[in-house]
């Protein structure tokens, strides 16, 4: 008996990178067509994916598109978040609330249009949540997590209970887009936007700053760097994102309402980013793009949706922990084969 | 005189709730974001044994709460065994599974299953009947409810302090590695603090509900109310998670009083904050939780 275990343990799994994925490493890889290709593929695939996507879908989906981009904006500020400062931000359904409810106002009360209310309400939004997280910042792990997962809740209970903002009717009557285009290009530049300007910003000193603080905030302090000024920034950059979403939103649907605090937006981004593979920024927009569809697909079912994501959600944690992202870069760079030990 | 009595009624809910969240965290380290859901299964759980299936109401508690416990051990073996140590990996997979639990309650039409909405969930009273204390009216439920508040506090005190079981699950909070030297299995000890934990819960459920309708949006409240006490009480610390208790059930009791329903859970949004800005350790936290928290 105990020699059939030893029979399995035999082999073992080796992986070695490409030869083209170490060529193109540094500057050689401009020496080649080839190696630029092999470079530029998975981006101008996902871009032009992206930006073809309209053209390819009738006006339900198209509808559905937009509504994954949002859960992809979402999905990226709490990946950046999660991944790379150690904050797991239970409560991004306020992010999308307070964008909604700023560019939503701004537009009932004051009749600016979309193109005033959207960027007004993302940065209005962003201060707005930043500071409402501000004392919460100096907690980690689980603590930081309850306490963003009460905000929404909270605002949606003093919303109701002070009647303020439309109460549980919300406000309606927005103004929306003037054509389905630009719906679907405003959100999908954007979401492209945002994923490479994160790519760049987590690779440079900031990003290493902010991931040293998610390993070990001790030894920040130590080297005279505030972490609490880095964490606002953070913050800030991930409540911007999911701020712009909101007032997105908002202009979308051409109403605001309570219901822009509801678990969906917080739980179907972190599905999302487990699912498309945590830290990878790119991983969780592609999660967010299978799993909009799929619980659209589910709607007629109600609470089912929420009970699937969430299965999703388990099965890759325990089961894929790197995420989808990660397994195909694995793939992509690196060949493996069993080699007898 | 109707702020003390009802204040106290109101801190033992919060200490029930929370005493179950501190144990499973304090040995074992696991946010258990379960919680709540567990809480309002066991509610319904009993009300549909009760209902459904004429058990003896008793008897369906206890099932009830049998069931409960074997799911907590059961979330363990199954999930969170796999994800020790990485912090946000359990706080995701934990709150999944309450989500599950708690959404999955509120299902329509599969299975013939009915769905869990709407004011039809009562659990019936232990003794129906109100009694006078100092000109107060207050019902047989609630004195059941502080006295058995007590009685799980100071049961679970006792456990801790004088049965090898309890000793052991102390040790493992202490220091894991010394403990698992002495031959002490920390896997074992965490199914058993979970599973002791979510029975706990369970038990606050059968206590608490029939006070009020059994609905789902109460999971989350609960979850949210046991980990405001454990912030604000420092975790690890019993009696800190007891003061805390009455200091939020006190103060929510009184801003009730003053300003109406609506400022209860700011009260409790804005005690953590303060907390959170004076005290990061809570109020009885030493300072190796100020370490790991700030």
């Amino acid at each position: 008996m105990p020699n059939e275990q030893l029979t399995t343990r035999e082999r073992r799994r080796e992986r070695l990178d490409r030869g083209i994925k170490v060529r193109t490493e540094g500057l050689y890889a401009l020496s080649s067509w080839k190696e630029m290709f092999y470079l530029l593929a998975p981006r101008i695939i996902l871009i032009l994916g992206l930006l073809l996507a309209p053209l390819l879908l009738d006006m339900y989906w198209q509808r559905v598109l937009c509504a994954a981009g949002i859960y992809a904006l979402l999905a990226l500020s709490f990946d950046f978040l999660a991944a790379y400062v150690g904050l797991v931000c239970l409560g991004g359904s306020f992010f999308i609330g307070s964008g909604a409810y700023i560019s939503g106002l701004l537009n009932a009360k004051m009749g600016w249009a979309p193109f005033l209310t959207i960027p007004i309400a993302t940065v209005a939004g962003a201060i707005v949540s930043t500071l409402v997280l501000l004392p919460c910042l100096r907690l980690r792990g689980i603590y930081f997590a309850i306490t963003s997962f009460m905000f929404p809740l909270l605002t949606v209970n003093v919303i109701i209970a002070l009647n303020i903002f439309g109460g549980t009717e919300g406000i309606s009557a927005l103004a929306t887009y003037p054509n389905p285009w630009v719906d679907q290009y405003l959100i999908l530049s954007v979401v492209i936007v945002a994923l490479f300007t994160l790519r760049r910003l987590v690779n440079e000193d900031m990003g290493l700053i902010l991931r040293s603080i998610k390993d070990n905030d001790q030894a920040v302090k130590a080297s005279g760097i505030s972490i609490l000024s880095y964490k606002i920034k953070a913050v800030f950059i991930a409540s911007l994102i999911g701020c712009f979403g909101g007032a997105y939103l908002s202009h979308l649907y051409g109403w605001v309402g309570i219901s822009q605090f509801s678990l969906d937006f917080s739980i179907l981004p972190i599905a999302a980013t487990v699912m498309g593979g945590m830290g990878t920024l790119v991983g969780p927009v592609i999660g967010a793009l299978i799993l909009t569809p799929l619980s659209e697909a589910l709607r007629g079912f109600g609470q089912l949706r929420v009970v699937l994501y969430c299965l999703i959600l388990i099965g890759f944690i325990v089961y894929k922990p790197e995420g989808l992202m990660n397994y195909l870069q694995r793939k992509y760079h690196q060949f493996e084969h069993w080699e007898d030990v | 005189m109707d702020i003390l009595i009802y204040g106290t009624v109101n801190s033992v809910v919060f200490a029930l709730v929370a005493v179950g969240f501190t144990l499973v965290y304090g040995v074992s380290r696991l946010p258990n974001f379960a919680h709540g859901a567990l809480y309002v299964l066991v509610g319904f759980l009993t009300w549909s044994l009760v209902n459904d299936f004429k058990v003896f109401y008793p008897l369906a508690i206890l099932i009830s709460l049998g069931i409960s416990a074997l799911l907590g051990a059961l979330i363990y073996r199954l999930i969170l065994i796999r994800l020790r140590g990485l912090p946000t990996s359990e706080i995701i997979a934990s709150f999944a599974v309450g989500l599950i639990i708690l959404e999955g309650l509120r299902l329509q039409g599969i299975g013939g299953f009915k769905g869990f909405i709407g004011p039809f969930y009562v659990l019936p009273a232990f003794i129906d009947s109100k009694l006078r204390i100092a000109g107060v009216l207050i019902d047989a439920q609630r004195l059941i409810l502080i006295g058995g508040g007590l009685c799980v506090v100071a049961a679970l005190w006792l456990f801790t302090h004088y049965t090898k079981t309890g000793l052991s699950l102390r040790a493992i909070a202490q220091d894991e590695q010394a403990a698992m030297m002495l031959g002490i299995d920390s896997d074992r000890a965490a199914v058993i603090s979970l599973s002791i934990g979510s029975a706990l819960a369970g038990l606050a459920a059968v206590i608490i509900f029939p006070l009020g309708n059994v609905t789902a949006e109460a999971g989350y409240r609960v979850l949210i109310n046991a980990l405001a006490v454990c912030i604000i009480g420092g975790l690890g610390s019993w009696a800190g998670a007891v003061l805390a208790s009455f200091v939020l059930g006190f103060a929510m009791i009184i801003s009730t009083a003053l300003f109406g329903s609506v400022w209860e859970s700011v009260v409790l949004v804005g005690a953590i904050i303060l907390i959170l800005i004076f005290r990061p350790s809570g109020l009885l936290g030493k300072q190796k939780e100020l370490e790991e928290r700030v």
